[in-house]
C-alpha cells in the first residue's frame, strides 16, 4: 500500500497554523516563563498571532482552492469572510478575558480549599486560558473551511473542547461555574455523538465523505434514501447543539450564566460564526440538492427557536441569561438565511453574523463591568438606574441592546432586514411572519431593561459600575462604533460581502 | 437656456448674514444690523446687475438657471438644486431685496430700543434668504423649501416678542394655519410626481400638455390651497391679523409686501396648470373674490391701525388672486398690483410704525386724531400711500386696480359681471375704510391720552418711507407706459389674448371705479371728519358692524368647524389608543410573560432532562424530514 505524504497549501492554512503555533507557544510560556511576566506574555502572544493570522488571511483573501489539504479543506469567498470575522471578534474578546479579574487564579484547586484560598490570597494565577482560547479560535477557523466531513468532526471538537475547560474558570460562583462546563461537556459529547452517527449514515448512503461527494450521490439518487435522511437528521442535531437551536438549546442559559462573562462573549459570538459557517457550507454544499427534504424541518426548527428564545427571554431575572436566550432567538433568525438557500441568503447571514457577533461582544464587555464588592452583578433589578449612575455605560449597552431588537440605525436592523428578505424571496412566508413577531415580543424585553437602566430609581444596594479598564473600554468602543457604522452606512460592508461570499465545490 | 454661477449669490448673502448673526450671538451685537442691512443691498445689488445682464440680452435668453447640486437621485427620479432667474422671478427679487433693505434701514431705528435688535436682524436676512429661495427655485420641490423657510421666518418673527402670551399664541396660530396650506403644495408635489412624473417648473410645463385634466385639476387645487394658506386668503385667511403682533417692520416686509404674496406667485408661476385645468382656475377666482370683499369689510370695522391695515392686505392680495384667476389676460396685471401693493402697503405699515413710535406705541385709532400737524413726513408719505391704495389717477394703485376690475368685467358673461362688479364694490368699500383710517390716524380732532407727545419719526426712519412713497406715486405709471410690464412677462405667463368681446372700455371702467371711490371717501369723511368720534368703540352698534369688529366670526368658525370637532378627534384617539392599543400590548406583553414563565420551567437545570431534550429533538427532526420525504 502506497502512502502519498499530504500536498497542503501553507498559505492558505496560514491562518489556522498561526493560531495553533501562538497556542503552542503559550503553552510554552504557561510551562517555563516567570510568574510575573506570564500574563504579559501570554497576552502578547495570542494579540499577536491572531492579528498576524488575520493579515495572512488577508493576503490570500482573493484565492480559490478546493484542495487546500487534499480536499479536506476548501478556501473561497464566504471562508475568507468567516474567519475574518472570527478573528476581529476573537481579538475584541481577547480583550476582555485580558481582565484576569473574572478568572480564578488556579481552576485545578477545589473550590472552597485551602489550596484555592491559598492561590487567590498569594495571587498565583495561572494563565490556561490564553492558549486554550487560541486552541478553540484554530478549531473555529477550521469549522466552517471544512469540506469533508470527518474534518468537520474534528474542527467540531477541537473548537469544543477547549470551550468546555474555559466555562468552568469563573473566579466566583464557582461551583455554578463547574457545573455549567460539566453540563456542556456532557451534551456536547451527547450531541457529538448524534453528529457522529450521521457521518456514519451518510457515508453510508453515498460512499464518500466529502461534501462534494455527498452531493454528487444525491444529484445520481442512486443511494438509500433513509440513510440520507438519518444522516441529515443527525448532523443537524451536532450543528444545530452547537448554535443552541430548539430542542438542543437547553444547555446555554446554564452555560451562558455559569462562564465568566469575557467567555461567555466570545464563546456566544465567535462560536456562533463558526457553527453556522459550517451549516451554511454543508447545507448549501453538500445537501443543496436534497433541499425538499430538510427545509420543512429547518423551517419548523427555525420558527420555533426564534419564537421559544424570544418568549422565555421576557421571563429572565438575569442579565446573562437573558442574552442567552436573546442568543437562541438570533439563532432562529439566523437560520432563515440558511432556509433561504440562496445568494442573497448567504450575503445576508453573513452580514448578520458578523453584526451579531460586534454586538455581543460589546454587551457581554458590558456585563463584566457592573459590579459590587462580590462580583459582577448579573441579577438585572440591581441594574436599575444604571442609566443615572453611569451614563456612558448604560447608553452603550442601550444601544446594543436597540441591535439586538434590529432598530433602525443600528447594525441588528439591516442585518434583520436583509435576512428575512432574503427568506421571503426564497418563498419561507411563515418565517417571515414568526421572524417579524417574534422581533416584536424580543423589543420588548431589551426595552424593558433600557427602562429599568434609565427610568427607574437606582438601587440603593452598592451596585457600581467598574472604571474600565484600557483594553475592555477599547473592546467597547469599537465594538459600539461598528455597530453603529454598520447601521448607518452599511454599504461598503455589504458590497464587499456581495462580491466575494460564495462557495465553491 | 442661459446658465449663469452668479445667482447663488442673492441668496447666499443674506443667508451668510443670518448664520453669522446667530452663531456669533452678543458678540456681534455692535454692528450686526449694519452687516445685515449691508448684506441685504449687496443682494438686491446683484439683483440690479441681473437686471441690467437680462435686459442687454434679447427676449429668448433671459430667462437664465444655475445647477447647484443633485439633490435626489433615486431610480429614475432626479431633483437638482437649482435656481432660475426669468423675467418674473426678476420682478420679485427687486421687490424683495429692495422694499426689504429699505425696511432693514427703518428697523435700524425702530428697533434701536431692543435689546435683540441682532437676533431681529439675523431673522430678517433669513427671511430675504428664504424669500428668494422661493422665487428663485426652479422646481416645486426648491420652491417648498423657500416656502417652509419664509414661514419659519414669519414664525420666528411674529413671536419676536414672544414674552408676551398673545404674540406667542399669534405666532403659533399663524404656524398652525400654514401647515395646513403647506400640507396642500406638499398633495401638489405628489400629485405632480406620480403622475407626471417630475416636480421642475419647465418638466411640468411640458408634461401639462399632455397630462390628464383631472391630474392638472388636482394639482392646480392644491397649489391654491397652499397659496391660501400662505396668502391669507379666504378660507385660511385667520391668522394674518393676529400677525400684526410682530414688529411693525415684519408686518411691513413680510405680511405686506413679500411672504403673504407668494401664493400669488405660485398661481402666476403655476399658469400652465391652470390654464390647462378651468375648474381649479375658477375656483382662484372665486376665492379672490370673496377674500376681497372679506378683507375689505372686515377692514371697516378695526379700530386698531395695524389691524386695518392687515385686513387691508388681505383685501388687495384677494385683487391679486382674482387677477392671476382669469388667465393669461390677469397674470401680467396680478403681478403688477403685487408690485405695486409692495411699495404703497409697505410704506404705510412703516408709517403705522412711525405714528405708533410717536405715539408710545398706542394702535387704536380711536386714540389718534390730528398727527397731520405733529407728524408731517409720516402724513405726507403715508397720504401718497392712501391714495395709490384707493386708486387715484395718477397714483400707482390707480393703474393696477383698474386693470384687474376691467380683466374682470371682460372675463365674459354673468362670470365677467359677478366679479366686475364684486371687484368695483370692493373698491368702494376700501376707499371707505383707508379714509377712515386716514381720517382718524391725522385730520379729525385730537383724542389722544393727556402725556402723549407725538413727534416725527427719525430720519432713517422716514427715508425709507419716503423712497416708498415715491415708488406708490411713480410705479403704476411706469409700469403701464407701453404696456411694459405685460409685455416683459409675456414669456413667462403667455400671450394676451387679443380682440374678442369686450363688455367695458377701460375708460369706462376707470370712470365707474372712480366714482366708487368718491362715494367712499364722501362717505367716510362724513361719519369720520365732520361726525363726531368716540375715544371709545362704542358698544350699542348694528349686529353687522359686531361681526365685521369680530373678522366675520372666522375665528368662531374655526372653532366650531375645525377646533371643537378636532379637540374630540384627539381626544377619542387618545382613548383609544389607551384602551385599545395599549391595551393590547399590555395583552400581548401579559401572555409573552406568562407563556415565558410556563416554558422557563423546562429548564430543569438537570443534564438528563436537557439529554432528553435532545433524543426528542432528534426524533421530531427525524420525522419532520420523514414525513416530507414520503
Amino acid at each position: 500500500m502506497d502512502f502519498t505524504a499530504p500536498v497542503l497549501n501553507y498559505a492558505l492554512l496560514a491562518p489556522i497554523l498561526i493560531v495553533l503555533g501562538g497556542a503552542l507557544l503559550g503553552v510554552l510560556i504557561e510551562a517555563f516563563a516567570p510568574r510575573a511576566s506570564r500574563h504579559n506574555s501570554q497576552l502578547f502572544v495570542t494579540v499577536a498571532s491572531l492579528v498576524i493570522a488575520l493579515s495572512a488571511l488577508l493576503r490570500v483573501r482573493k484565492q480559490v482552492s478546493v484542495s487546500a489539504a487534499m480536499g479536506s479543506i476548501t478556501f473561497d469567498g464566504a471562508g475568507v469572510l468567516f474567519q475574518a470575522s472570527i478573528l476581529v471578534i476573537a481579538i475584541l474578546s481577547v480583550f476582555l478575558i485580558a481582565d484576569q479579574e473574572n478568572f480564578t487564579a488556579l481552576p485545578a484547586a477545589v473550590p472552597g480549599s485551602d489550596e484555592e484560598r491559598h492561590s487567590l490570597q498569594t495571587d498565583m494565577r495561572v494563565t490556561e486560558v490564553y492558549p486554550l482560547t487560541l486552541f478553540a479560535v484554530a478549531g473555529m477557523l477550521l469549522f466552517p473551511l471544512s469540506s469533508d466531513l470527518i474534518t468537520l468532526f474534528v474542527a467540531l471538537e477541537m473548537l469544543s473542547l477547549p470551550l468546555y475547560l474555559m466555562a468552568g474558570l469563573s473566579r466566583r460562583r464557582r461551583l455554578l461555574s463547574q457545573e455549567a462546563a460539566l453540563k456542556y461537556f456532557l451534551l456536547g459529547a451527547f450531541s457529538s455523538a448524534f453528529f457522529l452517527f450521521g457521518v456514519a449514515y451518510l457515508y453510508g448512503y453515498s460512499g464518500s465523505i466529502t461534501f462534494s461527494g455527498i452531493q454528487a450521490s444525491i444529484v445520481g439518487g442512486s443511494g438509500n434514501d433513509v440513510f440520507l435522511l438519518l444522516g441529515i437528521a443527525f448532523i443537524s442535531v451536532g450543528l444545530l447543539f452547537k448554535v443552541g437551536a430548539v430542542p438542543f438549546h437547553a444547555w446555554s442559559p446554564d452555560v451562558y450564566q455559569g462562564a465568566p462573562t469575557a467567555i461567555t462573549g466570545f464563546m456566544a459570538a465567535a462560536t456562533k460564526v463558526a457553527a453556522f459557517g459550517a451549516i451554511l457550507r454543508i447545507f448549501y454544499v453538500a445537501f443543496a440538492n436534497a433541499e425538499w427534504q430538510w427545509r420543512p424541518a429547518l423551517i419548523l426548527i427555525s420558527i420555533v427557536t426564534m419564537v421559544f428564545g424570544s418568549v422565555v427571554a421576557i421571563s429572565q431575572r438575569d442579565v446573562k441569561r437573558m442574552l442567552a436566550y436573546s442568543s437562541i432567538a438570533h439563532a432562529g433568525f439566523l437560520l432563515a438565511g440558511v432556509i433561504a438557500l440562496s445568494k442573497a441568503g448567504l450575503e445576508a447571514s453573513i452580514f448578520y453574523l458578523f453584526a451579531y457577533g460586534i454586538a455581543t461582544v460589546g454587551a457581554f464587555g458590558i456585563v463584566t463591568l457592573v459590579r459590587d464588592s462580590a462580583g459582577e452583578v448579573t441579577d438585572l433589578n440591581r441594574w436599575s438606574g444604571l442609566g443615572k449612575r453611569s451614563p456612558v455605560i448604560a447608553s452603550a449597552f442601550a444601544f446594543f441592546l436597540l441591535a439586538f431588537a434590529g432598530i433602525p440605525l443600528t447594525s441588528g436592523f439591516i442585518g434583520k432586514f436583509s435576512i428575512f428578505s432574503a427568506a421571503y424571496e426564497s418563498g419561507s412566508t411563515a418565517v417571515l411572519i414568526a421572524g417579524v413577531l417574534s422581533s416584536a415580543i424580543a423589543a420588548f424585553f431589551y426595552i424593558r431593561v433600557i427602562v429599568l437602566m434609565f427610568f427607574k430609581d437606582p438601587a440603593e444596594d452598592g451596585t457600581s459600575v467598574l472604571i474600565p479598564s484600557g483594553l475592555t473600554k477599547t473592546t467597547i468602543a469599537i465594538t459600539s462604533v461598528i455597530t453603529l457604522v454598520l447601521g448607518v452606512y452599511p454599504a461598503p460592508l455589504i458590497n464587499f460581502i456581495a462580491s466575494s461570499a460564495f462557495f465553491i465545490r | 437656456m442661459v446658465t449663469s454661477t452668479s445667482l447663488v449669490y442673492l441668496i447666499a448673502l443674506p443667508l451668510f448674514g443670518a448664520a453669522i448673526l446667530l452663531l456669533a450671538g452678543r458678540r456681534s451685537d455692535k454692528w450686526g444690523h449694519l452687516l445685515a442691512t449691508a448684506l441685504s443691498a449687496g443682494s438686491f445689488g446683484v439683483g440690479l446687475y441681473q437686471l441690467s445682464q437680462m435686459l442687454s440680452r434679447p427676449t429668448a435668453e433671459r430667462a437664465i438657471t444655475q445647477k447647484l447640486f443633485s439633490w435626489i437621485a433615486v431610480g429614475t427620479f432626479k431633483v437638482d438644486a437649482g435656481l432660475l432667474l426669468d423675467q418674473l422671478s426678476i420682478c420679485f427679487v427687486l421687490l424683495i431685496t429692495g422694499v426689504g433693505t429699505l425696511i432693514h434701514i427703518y428697523s435700524i431705528s425702530y428697533m434701536s430700543h431692543d435689546e435683540n435688535r441682532r437676533r431681529f436682524f439675523a431673522y430678517l436676512n433669513l427671511f430675504i434668504a428664504a424669500m428668494l429661495l422661493l422665487v428663485l427655485g426652479n422646481s416645486y420641490l426648491n420652491l417648498y423649501v423657500g416656502w417652509e423657510g419664509v414661514g419659519l421666518a414669519s414664525y420666528l418673527l411674529i413671536g419676536f416678542w414672544n414674552q408676551k402670551p398673545a404674540y406667542a399664541t399669534a405666532s403659533k396660530k399663524a404656524f398652525v394655519m400654514n401647515r395646513v396650506g403647506d400640507m396642500g403644495l406638499s398633495f401638489a408635489i405628489m400629485i405632480s410626481f406620480a403622475t407626471l412624473g417630475t416636480v421642475s417648473f419647465a418638466g411640468v410645463q411640458a408634461a401639462s400638455h399632455t397630462a390628464s385634466k383631472a391630474a392638472l385639476t388636482a394639482i392646480g387645487i392644491m397649489l391654491l390651497v397652499a397659496a391660501t394658506g400662505k396668502s391669507a386668503q379666504f378660507p385660511l385667511q385667520a391668522w394674518l391679523g393676529d400677525a400684526m403682533a410682530g414688529p411693525t417692520p415684519v408686518s411691513a416686509l413680510i405680511h405686506a409686501a413679500t411672504m403673504v404674496t407668494a401664493g400669488v406667485y405660485l398661481i402666476v408661476r403655476s399658469n400652465f396648470i391652470f390654464d390647462a385645468a378651468p375648474t381649479a382656475q375658477l375656483l382662484v377666482v372665486i376665492v379672490g373674490a370673496i377674500t376681497l370683499m372679506f378683507g375689505a369689510l372686515v377692514g371697516t370695522a378695526k379700530d386698531d391701525i395695524k389691524k386695518a391695515l392687515a385686513a387691508s392686505t388681505m383685501s388687495q392680495i384677494g385683487y391679486m388672486i382674482l387677477g392671476a384667476g382669469l388667465g393669461p389676460a390677469g397674470y401680467a396685471f396680478a403681478i403688477m398690483h403685487l408690485l405695486t401693493h409692495g411699495f404703497f402697503k409697505a410704506g404705510m405699515f412703516l408709517g403705522a410704525g412711525s405714528v405708533m413710535h410717536g405715539m408710545n406705541d398706542q394702535v387704536d385709532m380711536r386714540r389718534y386724531g390730528a398727527l397731520r400737524k405733529f407728524m408731517p413726513i409720516t402724513f405726507a408719505t403715508f397720504g401718497l400711500g392712501y391714495l395709490a391704495i384707493i386708486g387715484v389717477p395718477p397714483f400707482a394703485g390707480f393703474y393696477s386696480k383698474d386693470a384687474i376690475i376691467e380683466t374682470a368685467f371682460n372675463a365674459g358673461g354673468v362670470k365677467g359681471i359677478l366679479l366686475g362688479s364684486t371687484a368695483l364694490l370692493g373698491a368702494a368699500i376700501t376707499a371707505f375704510y383707508m379714509t377712515r383710517v386716514m381720517v382718524l390716524t391725522f385730520t379729525s380732532k385730537e383724542r389722544w391720552e393727556d402725556d402723549q407727545h407725538p413727534h416725527e419719526s427719525p430720519l432713517l426712519m422716514w427715508i425709507p418711507m419716503a423712497i416708498l412713497a415715491i415708488g406708490s406715486v411713480t410705479t403704476g405709471f411706469l409700469f403701464t407706459r407701453g404696456h411694459a410690464l405685460v409685455h416683459w412677462l409675456t414669456p413667462v405667463v403667455g400671450e394676451r389674448a387679443e380682440g374678442g368681446k369686450v363688455l367695458l372700455q377701460p375708460a369706462v371702467v376707470s370712470g365707474l371705479a372712480l366714482v366708487a371711490v368718491i362715494i367712499g371717501v364722501a362717505i367716510a369723511v362724513s361719519k369720520y371728519q365732520l361726525g363726531k368720534v368716540d375715544s371709545v368703540a362704542p358698544q350699542n352698534v348694528s349686529v353687522f358692524t359686531r361681526i365685521a369688529r369680530k373678522d366675520l366670526m372666522q375665528d368662531s368658525f374655526n372653532e366650531a368647524v375645525f377646533m371643537k370637532p378636532g379637540q374630540a378627534l384627539t381626544a377619542l384617539l387618545v382613548k383609544g389608543d389607551d384602551k385599545v392599543i395599549d391595551g393590547a400590548v399590555r395583552g400581548i406583553a401579559a401572555t409573552a410573560l406568562g407563556t415565558g414563565s410556563t416554558l422557563r420551567r423546562t429548564q430543569t437545570g438537570f443534564a438528563r432532562s436537557y439529554a432528553a431534550f435532545i433524543l426528542i429533538g432528534a426524533i421530531v427532526l427525524i420525522a419532520a424530514i420523514w414525513v416530507v420525504t414520503q
